[in-house]
């Protein structure tokens, strides 16, 4: 077939989406060149945890509250693993994203992390704790103690039969979380209650 | 504490079999502590050490290390401990009975302790505020009210010194000072917290000897009925004050009554911790509430 035998409107139909087809590719073109970068994700130093399994469960928290210098029970629903290792765990990795929340009641510093909790029959937990955890604590007898309260109240109160805890930093003994709360010897357990009942009541 | 520092004697023992020196006299060439002798008798064995000044015993290292250090008191010469230790294949006679430990007389009614000193600067207060500073400024500022009220006073680290916790209890144990009152300070809350001894997990004791991480037990309730005392004597001054218990070294290793406490601002302003009207009204209230109980005190054995 020759050019002058198509019809005329074809020519011109066919004409026009040539010239839009090549005005969109220049469009485009333009387009990426100007597009903005998305911002590079803020890299995360923290450990991931793996993902929990197990059913949700009600659970109470012991929060530590700065601005009256208390310890509050607060119930948390939170999925909850069947080893009881793993439950201490989750548990106290639950009370840390209290502390790491932007309008956190109790602050602590970045990257603060359990490393793991062991529970020891008869009756032993052992917390282990990383450095960050202890060298950006803060440092104050009230502000430490209430660390130390939170931590061991939450895992006494949802653990049955504890008898006494062990707090360790990197795996190893350290004389103080911050220069005050006492890590060298094992927290009683029943002396801590009588603690969290005594910090309920603030300033 | 598991260390051997100059003046201090470390010597461990095997519970069973006994083991002896090979001499049952055992010289240091040191001339505090220049020489010791060693006896067994149906598997009990006693160590006297014989000492140029008095002589303090700790356990230490889960109870397989016996401490012999000197302590600061006036002259004395000797102590003597007894270890009671079994011999497998020898019949169990009536163990001896322990040595009654001699008492030093007491020089100081009350012991103030200025928390942290030399490497351990404490909190920051602020940029240039450490709570080494304020602590041992506050510790003498309750010297000064309590030997108003006619309290002797020995204020420990009465400068920019490194103290260990340990020390500070051996030096309260060996004066058997009536009270041991700990100072700390913090920018954190308003007011003054009073605290007492949050006792570890239960170590026993042994025979004689107490153990070292819960000392304080005994004397718990009179601790925490001072502090109350304390307590209550800040709160007429118009100060916002809290009673509690903490796992505060060393107030566990203290044998007497003893407790800390803890000075904040009044408001928002850390500077008024150096301020010396607002630090005497704290002090001022401590040392009225000691007066207060001095006969209970010093009655305590």
């Amino acid at each position: 077939m020759k050019l002058e035998e198509i019809p005329r409107h074809l020519l011109i139909g066919f004409a026009i989406l040539l010239a839009a087809t090549l005005g969109l590719s220049v469009y485009a073109w333009h387009m990426r060149k100007t597009a903005v970068a998305p911002p590079a994700a803020v890299v995360d130093t923290r450990p991931l945890a793996p993902p929990v399994a197990g059913p949700s469960e009600r659970v109470v928290l012991f929060i530590a509250h700065d601005d009256d210098g208390t310890l509050r029970g607060e119930s948390a629903q939170i999925p909850m693993p069947s080893g009881r290792q793993q439950r201490a765990e989750e548990l106290l990795r639950a009370l840390l994203s209290r502390y790491l929340d932007k309008d956190s009641p109790h602050r602590l510093g970045a990257g603060a992390d359990i490393r793991s909790v062991y529970l020891v029959d008869p009756g032993v937990a052992v917390i282990d704790l990383n450095s960050a955890f202890a060298d950006t604590h803060r440092s104050g007898v009230l502000v430490e103690q209430l660390t130390v309260a939170s931590l061991i109240q939450t895992i006494s109160v949802n653990t049955p039969n504890l008898l006494k805890v062990k707090i360790l930093v990197d795996g190893k003994d350290r004389e103080t979380l911050a220069g005050h709360a006492d890590l060298s010897s094992y927290y009683d357990v029943a002396a801590v209650n009588q603690l969290a009942t005594q910090l309920q009541a603030g300033q | 504490m598991i260390a051997t520092e100059p003046g201090t004697l470390r010597m461990t023992f095997s519970r069973e079999p006994v083991v002896g020196p090979a001499s049952p006299t055992l010289t240091f060439g040191n001339k505090v502590i220049p020489s010791a002798t060693y006896s067994e008798t149906n598997g009990t064995a006693v160590i006297t050490v014989n000492a140029a000044v008095p002589v303090i015993a700790t356990f230490g290292n889960e109870g397989r290390t016996l401490i012999v250090s000197p302590v600061s008191t006036p002259s004395q010469t000797t102590a003597t401990t007894s270890t009671p230790t079994t011999a497998p294949a020898q019949p169990t006679p009536a163990p001896a009975p322990p040595p009654i430990p001699s008492v030093a007389p007491r020089r100081y009614f009350a012991v103030v302790d200025a928390s942290h000193g030399g490497d351990d600067h404490g909190e920051a207060l602020s940029t240039t505020l450490a709570e080494k500073d304020v602590t041992v400024v506050l510790a003498r500022s309750l010297r000064r009210e309590l030997e108003s009220r006619g309290i002797t006073t020995l204020v420990l680290r009465d400068s920019d010194a490194n103290l260990p916790v340990d020390q500070r209890a051996v030096f309260a144990n060996a004066d058997h000072a009536a009270i041991y009152i700990a100072v700390h300070a913090t920018s954190s809350g308003h007011g003054v917290r009073v605290y007492t001894a949050l006792l570890p997990y239960g170590e026993d004791d042994r025979g004689p000897f107490r153990a070292w991480t819960t000392a304080q037990h005994p004397a718990l309730p009179l601790s925490q009925s001072t502090a109350s005392a304390v307590a209550s004597e800040l709160q007429k001054r118009q100060l916002t004050v809290r009673t509690l218990s903490a796992a505060l070294r060393p107030l566990n290793n203290v044998m007497g009554p003893a407790f800390a406490i803890e000075v904040a601002p009044q408001g928002s302003d850390v500077s008024q911790l150096t301020a010396p009207d607002y630090q005497q009204l704290v002090t001022s209230a401590v040392a009225t509430a000691v007066a207060g109980v001095r006969d209970q005190l010093g009655s305590a054995p």
